[in-house]
């Protein structure tokens, strides 16, 4: 992904732009803190209180309930804005912008929160259990995304190569057990990832041509074949491979409201934390990630120092594909079971989106992979709250959420240099 | 003792050109040897094969006497071979250390790299040859001069004998020039042996040991700089006669075109790159901007033709204020614009011939009318200019990107030179052409400040500056140091100011006709 | 370039043409289609269990049940695409009206189906040419038919002639929306359009679905739908029930043409073109890339907009539940293969119509599903994309650089 070339017209400037920039977040701050403040907390009775439940299930070590003062809880958030605001406009946060932004965001949600719970409980703690929960394929996607785009490959596909990885681990699970399901994905993966190398490297084509193809293809593919073979009720067995059940990690998933967020799911959420790590220390600290980034850099010098450009992308292009298609695997084999058309919804492209949010950093897209899987997890349970506003409207929110992010975001961050553009061998 | 390097027969073909034509050439152990040739005479592509980025279709290469097959740059570097490449090969949010370990990495078990041994490694080359380089810089906030640098602690970390410099003086002020070349002479006290690609006359002979000519492809004269003249090079160069001065008209002065007052600019990455700029230039004379690139010429140049909004400061065009205006307006007022990088801001590749010439001019009768455009009156407007220009190309409609780098540079100029103007831009207008070419842009240009035009000349090439302008003015960090009469300035005292010094042993002080300030 | 028939002096009259058959980019475009084809059939065989057992039997058996699968679906196809050859001879001998209009009735719905494709075809083509993806005509489509819609059935009294055009106007408008939202933010903020036109088509999608389960209802019905469009915004019908062909069609034509003319006549055209083959030119050349950007986004938006309209006012006249209409993504296709013309577009609107229309009856009768047309699709890309690839299958010879004329995608010279 390209970040944006400024535009340069000659027009009549009335205010210096840069100090603009940095008081308009400002300012939005304080409206909020003043919605929250005055629009949000006379809402409610002075008496009113919300509470967080904070256990999930009996496995962990028991804490009571956390239940305060909704109007309490309101003003200190507000002042928290106001404050965040102040700050934004007199010093600016610079650098830090996008994590300030974040913040407020995380803000307004638990003051909707707050505000919503006013007079029941909800289990804030249960809503962060499926944060992570949904964080998974979203994070796993832009990983494969960093890995692609890293060495200067686009990787559009991701989504056609999840939904191929999502059937696979469905029929192949059904009919040779889970691990086998989960094989069948990653090849998948590898095998349309293949097909895009090919495509954007020996022939040149335009990356975002060769990703959509494969995401047409991928979709089609996967549907003829499910209404050819798996609709029929005889063909039923084909479908239903089943998934992984959770496995609590011993002593960790003990601890009080963080043991059952993160440590008490099923082996997906384990490999997103494994893959994170591994993919950070293997991109910084090593031989192999030092020469797969300069390729994604500046390929000529790499190749002036007999890094081989062409096999470092056929490989990042496979990686990426095993690790789409590992991805793509998470909804059936590690969420219902069984394949379902479209089951995929998207979650392809918030990936990328992630990926440019963390700044194609591993951590990063872990970063922003949970507050996509928050959002969802939001959507979830405000439906549930009876909330004034309709279910399918707030389905929405993670999409909408995508845009903002990328509006915000893209022109602050920069990608890999010599992402997007096929290498020519030619003379220097 | 057999050379070092020996070069036997190399022919290279590419589809429509024999670039390499069975070329002969002997390297000395520490000798700087000089390969001297026009753009586009082929020594880059020799150069390229030794360093195994292309393979020859014929001839052999020998390395101390023995026959080496050098297929790719790892066989190269293994033979011994470093080369330095014109556009630097350094990745610019790499720090210095992973630059230089780059495919020689120093690791520990298992592949992990081990940054500080190869730090302390550069750091002791860095000291042995006097390169003064921190391996902990990040390359993007380094100099040019520095980031050379950089470059050779590549060579010499993978122990090259051999170093290749392509072009190395391109960006650097005559100082830099002065230090490199000591470097080069440290480099080969130490036993190294240096291969130097330039077209640049003047450095060859104050740096080289041994000059070798090249020209379409082959080898057409030996010589020694004891034996040489920058006319005798440059006829072996070109084959012909070449009248290194282009004959000027003395400069007539007609009255004030533009006027820039106090003109700041930011850069890309938003830091201020042009400061407080003040000049003046009249119709029928050249002035021309002097520096090294970098130093916030291209930033004047866009914010001058309205592609970019200044800080502050005014610009007046013909009496007009045009310091905020758009790029459209400035060109309607009668401004042409040579862009530095034509293929990038200059022209649509993709367009036919057609569509290019009148880039600028298309929603402007005859060539539309209301917003229907006019097609024939476009191909006319094409063909005629083609004829007048004479410009070298199959048809009308063909591609832009099919013509060679001085035709291209012939459609700019035609468009431009083909409207009324009052003020040309020109910024780098004869980069990677051929002799030929530039001698012809090199004549346009002076026949429009011959008719009155007035012409803002923005080189790196100082003998182009020193050759074309009237008055020359010297921009360095954002600053213009000087503005003086051409020929009332010495190429030494430029050299200086290009790299910030303003001479000491200052002559007159230079002539004021209009206002123009001197900062020193 | 030497042809290798050449036998000291004349080439003949047809090695040229083959050399320059060969070297063309019509030819290109038409093997990729076929080659398409090719591996459509393909697909279908491997996914036939009949075939597998056919083979079991004997090889020969294996191949021919294998040719009759292949020729049943794309008969069938066929046949549902254009209908019966025979029957519309017959029924032009016999002079039968009625006879005539049941004969042609498959060929006049292909038309009906091609009609949104025009529409989308020409603004995906749109987009392409000012080096802009518009993913998310899906979501115009869906948010032009759902505006013309209620424009349909909420203003009263008016006549055809004013009603038509103002509902789809307001199709076009909202669509126009729906583009402008990822121009803006491409052009002001850089963020890339494939992603945002993506996330766009979700979110008219829940719209949609939300505005049909609540405000937008038809109170009479028990599942979730809008009111009935007022015969006065209907576009007109040529031929009596159950012929759907309409007026849209004709209007699509148009609008095909109209762009064409914009894009190739007009100084608007000509900027929209060089921004998208090098914005740093068009800078240059003093063009605003921001109000191009935009106004190209909004201008594709606008035109997918009008497709959502046509369906809505000339077929459906409500709108049930929305479901995903696959229009989106078919255009990319379609104008690819157009090679992002729009009078092109014509032609591959056409093609993919009839393959569009015949797969429906193809699903019924011999049992394929229809997405084997995507796949189609993707293969076409594929070879539109790559036609190095068509020519070395077909071993044609590689134009020289002298000679070629855009035969592939060239989007843009961008960064």
């Amino acid at each position: 992904m390209e970040p944006s070339t400024k535009t340069e017209n000659g027009k009549t400037l009335f205010v210096d732009p840069s100090k603009l920039r940095q008081w308009l977040p400002g300012i939005l701050f304080i409206l909020v803190a003043i919605f929250i403040k005055f629009v949000l907390n006379k809402s409610i009775g002075t008496d009113a209180l919300t509470t967080f439940a904070t256990n999930i299930n009996e496995k962990a070590i028991q804490i009571p309930n956390f239940v305060f003062n909704t109007r309490n809880a309101l003003d200190l958030i507000a002042g928290l804005c106001a404050g965040i605001g102040l700050y934004q406009i007199i010093r600016g946060f610079k650098k830090k912008t996008s994590t300030i932004i974040a913040l407020i965001g995380v803000l307004v949600v638990l003051g909707f929160l707050v505000w919503g719970a006013s007079g029941s409980s909800i289990s804030f703690t249960g809503m962060l259990a499926v944060m992570v929960i949904r964080s998974v394929p979203i994070t796993i996607g832009a990983l494969s995304g960093i890995l692609c785009e890293r060495a200067g490959i686009v990787n559009i596909a991701i989504e056609g190569m999840m939904i191929s990885g999502a059937f696979a681990g469905a029929v192949i699970g059904s009919i040779f057990g889970l691990w086998a399901g989960i094989l069948a994905a990653i090849v998948i993966g590898a095998l349309l990832a293949l097909v895009h190398a090919v495509l954007s490297i020996k022939y040149k084509v335009d990356q975002i041509i060769s990703g959509t193809m494969i995401n047409i293809f991928s979709t089609g593919l996967t549907s003829y074949l499910y209404i050819k073979f798996l609709q029929s009720s005889e063909n039923q067995w084909l479908n239903e491979s089943g998934f992984f059940k959770p496995y609590a990690i011993p002593f960790l998933s003990k601890i009080p409201v963080i043991g059952p967020i993160f440590f008490d799911h099923n082996l997906y959420i384990y490999a997103m934390y494994i893959l994170v790590a591994v993919l950070s220390i293997a991109l910084f600290k090593t031989r192999w990630g030092l020469r797969h980034r300069s390729v994604g850099e500046y390929p000529k010098a790499a190749d002036t120092l007999g890094v081989n450009v062409f096999r470092t992308r056929y490989l990042a292009c496979i990686l990426s594909g095993m690790v789409a298609g590992f991805a793509g695997s998470y909804f059936s084999l590690g969420s219902v079971g069984r394949f379902e058309q479209t089951m995929t919804a998207g979650r392809g492209f918030i990936a990328l989106a992630a990926m440019i949010f963390g700044n194609w950093n591993p951590v990063g897209a872990l970063q922003a992979g949970m507050l996509f899987g928050f959002a969802e997890s939001l959507t979830t349970k405000l439906s549930l709250l009876n909330f004034p506003i309709p279910a399918e409207v707030l389905l929405m929110l993670p999409y909408i959420i995508t845009i903002i992010v990328l509006a915000g975001v893209v022109g602050r961050s920069r990608g890999p240099a010599a992402s997007g553009t096929a290498y020519e061998k030619e003379s220097l | 003792m057999p050379p070092i390097l020996e070069l036997k027969g190399i022919t290279k073909r590419f589809p429509g050109v024999l670039a390499n034509d069975h070329i002969d050439i002997k390297l000395e152990k520490g000798e700087i040897l000089a390969l001297l040739g026009e753009n586009g005479a082929g020594k880059t592509t020799l150069m390229n094969i030794l360093y195994g980025l292309y393979k020859p279709d014929e001839g052999e290469i020998f390395i101390n006497g023995k026959k080496v097959e050098i297929s790719s740059p790892i066989d190269a570097i293994r033979s011994g071979v470093g080369m330095v490449h014109q556009h630097f090969m350094l990745i610019p949010v790499f720090t210095v250390t992973e630059n230089v370990m780059l495919g020689e990495e120093y690791t520990h078990h298992g592949g992990f790299l081990d940054r500080k041994k190869a730090a302390d490694r550069i750091r002791e080359i860095s000291e042995l040859y006097k390169l003064n380089v921190n391996p902990d810089d990040l390359v993007e906030n380094l100099p040019v001069g520095l980031q050379q640098r950089v470059e050779i602690i590549k060579l010499l970390f993978r122990n090259a004998d051999i170093l290749i410099m392509d072009e190395p003086t391109a960006v650097l002020t005559p100082q830099e020039v002065d230090e490199l070349f000591n470097i080069l002479k440290t480099l080969v006290e130490k036993g190294k042996s240096i291969i130097f690609i330039t077209h640049k006359l003047r450095e060859v002979m104050e740096c080289a040991d041994r000059i070798e000519v090249i020209r379409l492809g082959k080898v057409v004269g030996s010589t020694i700089p004891a034996e040489a003249s920058p006319e005798k090079l440059a006829t072996m160069m070109v084959g012909r006669e070449v009248d290194l001065k282009t004959e000027k008209k003395p400069c007539n002065i007609c009255e004030t075109v533009l006027t820039v007052e106090k003109l700041s600019v930011r850069d890309m990455l938003n830091r201020v790159a042009v400061k407080d700029v003040t000049f003046e230039l009249s119709g029928g004379e050249i002035l021309g901007i002097a520096g090294v690139q970098g130093n916030g010429q291209t930033e004047l140049v866009r914010a001058l033709t309205g592609l970019r909004t200044p800080i502050s400061g005014k610009i007046t065009l013909l009496g007009k204020d045009v310091s905020r205006s758009s790029s459209r307006r400035i060109t309607e007022l009668g401004t042409a614009h040579i862009p530095e990088d034509r293929q990038k801001d200059g022209l649509v590749l993709a367009s036919p011939i057609t569509e290019n010439l009148v880039l600028n001019t298309y929603h402007r009768r005859p060539f539309s009318k209301g917003i229907i455009l006019q097609r024939l009156a476009i191909n006319e407007n094409a063909t005629e200019l083609i004829k007048k220009f004479d410009i070298r190309t199959p048809g009308i409609l063909t591609k832009v990107h099919y013509l060679s780098g001085g035709n291209q540079q012939k459609v700019i100029i035609a468009r431009e030179f083909s409207r009324p103007i009052k003020l040309l831009i020109a910024s780098q207008p004869t980069r990677g052409l051929d002799v030929g070419s530039i001698e012809y842009i090199h004549n346009r240009i002076l026949e429009k400040r011959d008719q009155g035009c007035a012409v803002l000349l923005v080189s790196t090439e100082l003998d182009e500056i020193m050759q074309l302008a009237d008055r020359i003015a010297v921009m360095f960090r954002g600053n213009i140091l000087t503005i003086v009469k051409a020929n009332e300035v010495t190429k030494e005292d430029l050299g200086l100011l290009m790299a910030g010094i303003t001479p000491s042993s200052h002559k007159e002080k230079p002539h004021t006709t209009k206002t123009e300030e001197i900062i020193t | 370039m030497e042809n290798k028939n050449t036998k000291g002096g004349k080439r003949n009259f047809l090695s040229i043409f083959y050399e320059e058959l060969s070297k063309s980019s019509l030819t290109i475009i038409i093997l990729s289609v076929i080659s398409g084809f090719v591996m459509g059939g393909i697909l279908v065989v491997l996914t036939s269990p009949e075939v597998y057992k056919a083979f079991g039997t004997s090889f020969v058996s294996g191949i021919s049940t294998s040719w009759n699968i292949v020729a049943k679906t794309y008969s069938s196809l066929f046949l549902g695409a254009i209908g019966d050859p025979s029957k519309i001879t017959a029924a032009f001998r016999s002079g039968d009206h009625a006879l005539i209009l049941k004969a042609i009735t498959p060929f006049l719905e292909s038309l009906v189906v091609t009609t949104p494709y025009l529409f989308t075809g020409v603004a995906v083509a749109l987009g392409f040419r000012a080096g802009l993806f518009n993913i998310g005509a899906e979501g115009q489509v869906l948010v032009g038919a759902i505006a013309a819609g209620w424009a349909g059935w909420t203003f009263t009294g008016l006549s055809p002639w004013v009603h038509v055009p103002l509902a789809m106007l307001i199709g076009a408008f909202v669509g126009a929306l729906w583009g402008f939202v990822p121009g803006f933010l491409k052009a002001r903020t850089g963020a890339h359009e494939v992603i945002t036109t993506i996330m766009m088509n979700y979110v008219a999608y829940y719209l949609i679905y939300y505005l049909i389960s609540a405000p937008l209802r038809d109170p009479n019905e028990v599942t979730p739908k809008t009111p009935w469009v007022l015969e006065s915004a209907h576009l007109f019908r040529f031929f009596p029930d159950p012929i759907r062909f309409h007026l849209g069609f004709f209007i699509a034509i148009a609008v095909a043409i109209l762009a064409w003319f914009i894009l190739f006549k007009t100084t608007w055209g000509y900027e929209l073109r060089t921004v998208g083959l090098n914005p740093n030119a068009s800078r240059y050349a003093g063009m605003n890339i921001t109000v191009v950007t935009i106004a190209a986004m909004a201008l594709s938006g606008a035109i997918a907009g009008m497709a959502g309209a046509s369906e809505i006012l000339g077929v459906t006249w409500r709108q049930s539940q929305a479901l995903a209409t696959g229009y989106g993504f078919d255009s990319i296709a379609l104008a690819l293969l157009a090679q992002n013309h729009p009078l092109g577009v014509i032609l591959t609107a056409l093609l993919f119509g009839f393959l569009r229309s015949g797969s429906r009856v193809m699903q019924l009768s011999a049992g394929t599903p229809v997405y084997i047309i995507n796949i189609l699709q993707a293969f076409i890309i594929l070879f539109i994309a790559a036609p190095a690839i068509i020519r070395t299958i077909f071993r044609l010879k590689q134009p020289s650089a002298k000679e070629e004329v855009t035969s592939t995608i060239s989007l843009s010279e961008k960064k």
